[in-house]
């Protein structure tokens, strides 16, 4: 960045744009009346999601601010620096993430919100969510973090509840999104308290200055981690994924699933990379470990998912899995000094970031215009869209691709980093790297196969074939915004993974890697791995190959027309309804076969037999369920422990004045004996 | 380079359009003569072939584009294995080196759209194999990238040629076992890939069993065409990628003419003696019950796993 004297204020401005945005846009929300509500108050937000975007890239570009002070002043003893907004580069890759998918939401959800979330309360609390969300990597301390990240919390929480009147599911995944979103946040708080404990200061130059190490850096590196992997949806802290996301307006669930888990890794990587940059090596085999699971444990779950939202939100874990395993892989290499190559893992976290923030946001809002407009997010009822919806099947079928891996998207271009990093790892000489990367490769190989599985399953059976409700032949196109969101999102999916090379180079000055280089103006290079991707050169080798194909293709159609038919549908005879399809429990059926165990599967045959001839079968009715052993095992019985604690505590409490008074008098006498000793 | 590059890849096209139906037919010829029938000789898939190309499709009210770009899709995803997998000779465009990682992604992409295909045609045959096909695809998975992983470890790339290039320079290295490992285990990931004995039969339509069969079940004429070229070109280029990573001599390693003349015809030979050798081999071997497949994959996977591990820690 040439300009160093505009440079300066431009990142001050845009954080300033944001804040007044935002604030512009909670005015428009709540004065403007309901007709134009949305239209102006998602208008702002979409103007505050830009600057983020402009601000964010200009500061992954080197651009530095001099800091935007909140005038807070905080009469406490504790040492406590200034609150700075200031992003640094890995701060501004970020911001610039949540920017443009906020911005993204935001244009979808002015043709989307209805009802409650196009309310005062439902824009309000948008745009509270939003700038919170876009300013958390911009804190340059403790404080500033948790303010903007309780504003985060505190706006999705409430724009989460939008539909809790009308139906009984929103008002338990509220519950258990403030619980876990709560719980992350005591981990935080408890985490930094004690790295400024440590380190003497709450900003985060003088926490690294300070190099905190001892029993003090692996207490704030357990809460810490367990509070942005709780952010992050990694298992087992996963389970307000799946209930929040398909309950949740469908522009906010974009927004969470591709934004804001995102801020669990932006804190992780702050973490490791800028608070604690040496941390032993078991902090990154957690990390690893962590990641692993929670990648295979998702991609499973959503495997078998009929609900397609559901699906997403483990998809959502998957990913996640797959950028902190990345992260972990890159730490364990810097560790053990094999620099160049754990480069290469970094950049690929960051690549799985943005590539999943990208077409995450597809998915959603693509999901959220299915709903739209049929009011289903059952696969088993949805289908036969892509002639009706062809906007919206297109958009998904693309952001699917990404999902899946496949080339020439975002996400090929990310697995196939990461995949380079780990099979270059120079393990000979070193017998821990030669288990752990063997196995975590493994991991990541089966997750992207069933990956693969997962999305041919979403985009197959809700998009192709024929309607299996009226509800899904009724479907209709949605409006003007909503296919702008579509469209703006699916062309990122493909530029992404069409130009990967300058991507990856601007990534790689977040996490400050060397060895990233552009070849023939798109193609990636990766020095360290002597390897070259360039998407565009096999798209032209595709192209080259398909042109003549598709010549010699409309040549014969043209001589041997197609034929329409009538009765093409179930070798040749239209005996068969659309029941007689495949839907996406039965697709799964053979997954859920092989992982029996993990899924928690149970499978009910009812059959109904006929009154007057027993022989007869009337009716069969087949259900198959399948549950989350981590809830079950894990949170229900805590659940249980915490009403039993109640129970026990309210047998103390028995309505008696007199036992009251006891206990007022015990406590004083306790705090005497205590200030006498 | 470039041009020696464009050539080669030219070759490679036109070898693999004419070779995949005469290896059809040489595995079919071969299969029919151990069973003891005459079969439809080596020609017979061309003229099937041009039989298909030559018919009318049919389209059922309310399909979509899928019914018609899938057979093209899956077409375009094996040409372009064609061109990446180095048959001839291991001169690669430098922009588009042949990475193996690639190579697998493209090679997934045919995988979707036969699935996306069995899908669109809205019956229960049809979902049945789509399913069927993908839960094999994603349980061979690991075994495919931890091949590549063992193989690419001595290399020191996953650039398909220059490990080619490195085996032929390291003929030791071929019988190592961590290398053996990793190519029995490709052969099963081909054998599951292709739809071969005994993961799928192709030759079944038995609604119990099928897998491939079932997805193009409704597809005619020129999409039927179409469908079964591609499938035939995808087996040619797996097989010619084992082939060549397990016995690599008589590939050319540069565009002189004499060169790529031996290599067209070492290719050829070791084509048509693995097709046959697979088609003898399947005459004695029955199709694995659907659910027994993932305990072979888990094998493969095994196999692959411990490959990787020699690589590392003993060689």
């Amino acid at each position: 960045m040439t300009p160093l004297g505009i440079a300066v204020p431009f990142v001050d401005a845009g954080l300033l744009a944001q804040l007044l945005l935002g604030a512009l846009a909670i005015l428009a929300a709540v004065t403007v009346t309901a007709r134009w509500r949305s239209v102006a108050a998602g208008t702002a937000v979409v103007a505050a999601g830009l600057a983020a975007a402009a601000t964010g890239i200009a500061a992954l570009l080197g651009a530095q601010g001099s800091g935007l002070r909140i005038p807070i002043a905080l009469t406490v003893t504790a040492p406590l620096d200034p609150l700075v907004l200031a992003p640094d580069r890995l701060g501004g890759l970020f911001m610039a993430l949540a920017g443009v998918v906020v911005a993204l939401a935001a244009l979808f959800g002015i043709g989307y919100a209805h009802g409650p979330a196009a309310s005062r309360t439902g824009w309000t609390a948008f745009a509270v969510f939003a700038v919170g969300m876009q300013v958390v990597p911009a804190a340059t301390d403790a404080m500033t973090f948790l303010l903007a990240w309780e504003l985060m919390a505190a706006g999705s929480t409430a724009l989460l509840l939008a539909d809790h009147a009308s139906r009984e599911p929103v008002r338990r995944a509220s519950v258990w999104y403030a619980a876990m979103t709560h719980l992350s946040f005591l981990f935080l708080l408890a985490g930094f308290g004690v790295l400024a404990a440590a380190a003497g200061g709450t900003s985060w130059a003088s926490i690294a200055a300070a190099g905190v190490t001892g029993p003090a850096a692996t207490t704030a590196f357990v809460l810490l981690t367990a509070g942005f992997a709780t952010k992050a949806g990694l298992v087992p802290m996963h389970v307000w994924l799946p209930r929040s996301h398909p309950e949740a307006p469908s522009h906010l669930s974009a927004a969470m699933s591709a934004a804001m888990v995102k801020m669990g890794v932006y804190g992780l990587l702050l973490l490791t990379l800028r608070l604690l940059p040496h941390g032993p090596r078991w902090w990154s085999l957690v990390l690893i470990a962590l990641g692993a699971a929670s990648a295979l444990y998702g991609i499973l779950q959503a495997s078998v998912q009929s609900d397609l939202k559901r699906l997403l939100a483990y998809s959502t874990t998957e990913n996640l899995g797959l950028t902190t395993t990345a992260i972990g892989v890159g730490l364990l290499l810097r560790e053990s000094g094999q620099i160049p190559v754990a480069d290469v893992a970094l950049v690929a976290a960051l690549l799985l970031a943005v590539s999943h923030a990208a077409f995450k946001s597809v998915l959603f809002l693509a999901a959220g215009s299915v709903l739209h407009a049929t009011g289903e997010r059952d696969l088993d009822r949805l289908g036969g869209l892509a002639a009706r919806m062809p906007w919206t099947s297109g958009a998904f079928g693309i952001g699917a691709l990404g999902a899946a891996a496949l080339p020439v998207t975002s996400g090929f271009v990310a697995e196939w980093v990461l995949l380079q990093s780990l099979i270059h790892v120079p393990a000979r000489s070193d017998r821990l790297l030669a288990i752990v990367i063997p196995i975590t490769m493994g991991i990541v190989a089966l997750t992207v196969g069933l990956g693969l599985l997962t999305f041919v399953k979403a985009y197959g059976i809700g998009f192709l074939a024929r309607p299996r409700s009226t509800a899904a032949a009724a479907g209709h196109e949605s409006g003007a915004a909503m296919r702008v969101a579509l469209v703006v999102g699916a062309m990122l999916v493909i530029a992404l993974g069409l130009v990967p090379g300058p991507v990856a180079r601007a990534l790689a000055g977040a996490v400050s890697a060397e060895g990233v280089a552009t070849v023939g103006g798109a193609g990636l290079s990766l020095a360290a791995v002597q390897v070259v991707l360039n998407p565009v050169a096999l798209t032209v080798l595709a192209l080259v190959i398909l042109v003549p194909l598709a010549a010699v293709n409309v040549v014969l159609a043209r001589r041997y027309p197609r034929r329409d038919v009538e009765l093409a549908w179930g070798g040749g005879g239209q005996r068969t309804g659309p029941r007689m399809e495949y839907n996406a429990t039965s697709y799964s059926e053979p997954l859920v076969r092989v992982f029996r165990g993990p899924l928690q599967a149970s499978q009910l045959v009812d059959v109904a037999y006929h009154d007057r001839a027993p022989l007869l079968i009337e009716q069969m009715t087949y259900t198959q369920e399948t549950g989350d052993v981590v809830e079950e095992r894990l949170y229900l019985p805590a659940a249980r422990l915490g009403t039993r604690l109640g129970d026990l505590a309210r047998t103390v409490q028995n309505g008696s004045i007199h036992r009251y008074v006891g206990f007022s008098f015990a406590a004083l006498v306790l705090v005497l004996v205590l200030v006498a000793l | 380079m470039t041009i020696g590059a464009v050539t080669v890849i030219v070759i490679h096209l036109v070898l693999a359009v004419l070779l995949s139906p005469v290896l059809i037919g040489v595995m079919r010829t071969t299969r029919a003569r151990l069973e003891g029938r005459v079969g439809g000789g080596i020609r017979q898939p061309w003229r099937d072939l041009r039989k298909l190309l030559a018919k009318q499709p049919t389209r059922a009210p309310g399909s979509t584009p899928v019914l018609t770009l899938a057979p093209i899709l899956l077409m375009a995803s094996s040409l372009v294995l064609c061109a990446l997998i180095p048959f001839v000779s291991t001169v690669a465009l430098t922009s588009v080196p042949g990475d193996l990682f690639v190579v697998v992604g493209v090679l997934l992409l045919g995988t979707v759209a036969l699935a996306l295909l069995g899908l669109e045609s809205g019956t229960a045959f049809g979902g049945m194999g789509s399913s069927r096909h993908m839960v094999i695809a994603a349980l061979v998975e690991p075994t495919v990238l931890l091949s590549i992983y063992a193989l690419s470890v001595p290399a020191g790339t996953s650039a398909l040629a220059a490990i080619v290039r490195a085996r032929l320079a390291d003929p030791a290295s071929l019988l190592n076992p961590a290398s053996l490992l990793a190519i029995f285990a490709l052969v099963v990931v081909v054998i599951a890939e292709t739809g071969r004995l005994p993961v799928d039969n192709p030759s079944t339509h038995l609604e119990l069993t099928m897998i491939h069969e079932a997805m193009i079940l409704e597809s005619g004429g020129r999409d039927l065409g179409w469908l079964e070229l591609g499938s035939w070109l995808r087996l040619t280029a797996l097989l010619g990628l084992v082939a060549n990573l397990a016995l690599p001599w008589g590939i050319a390693q540069d565009a002189a003419p004499l060169g790529l003349l031996v290599g067209v015809a070492a290719i050829t030979g070791k084509l048509l003696l693995l097709g046959a050798a697979l088609a003898a081999v399947e005459v004695f071997i029955a199709k694995l019950r659907l659910f027994r497949v993932p305990e072979l994959l888990a094998g493969s996977f095994v196999l692959a796993f411990l490959s990787v591990s020699a690589s590392y820690l003993v060689f």
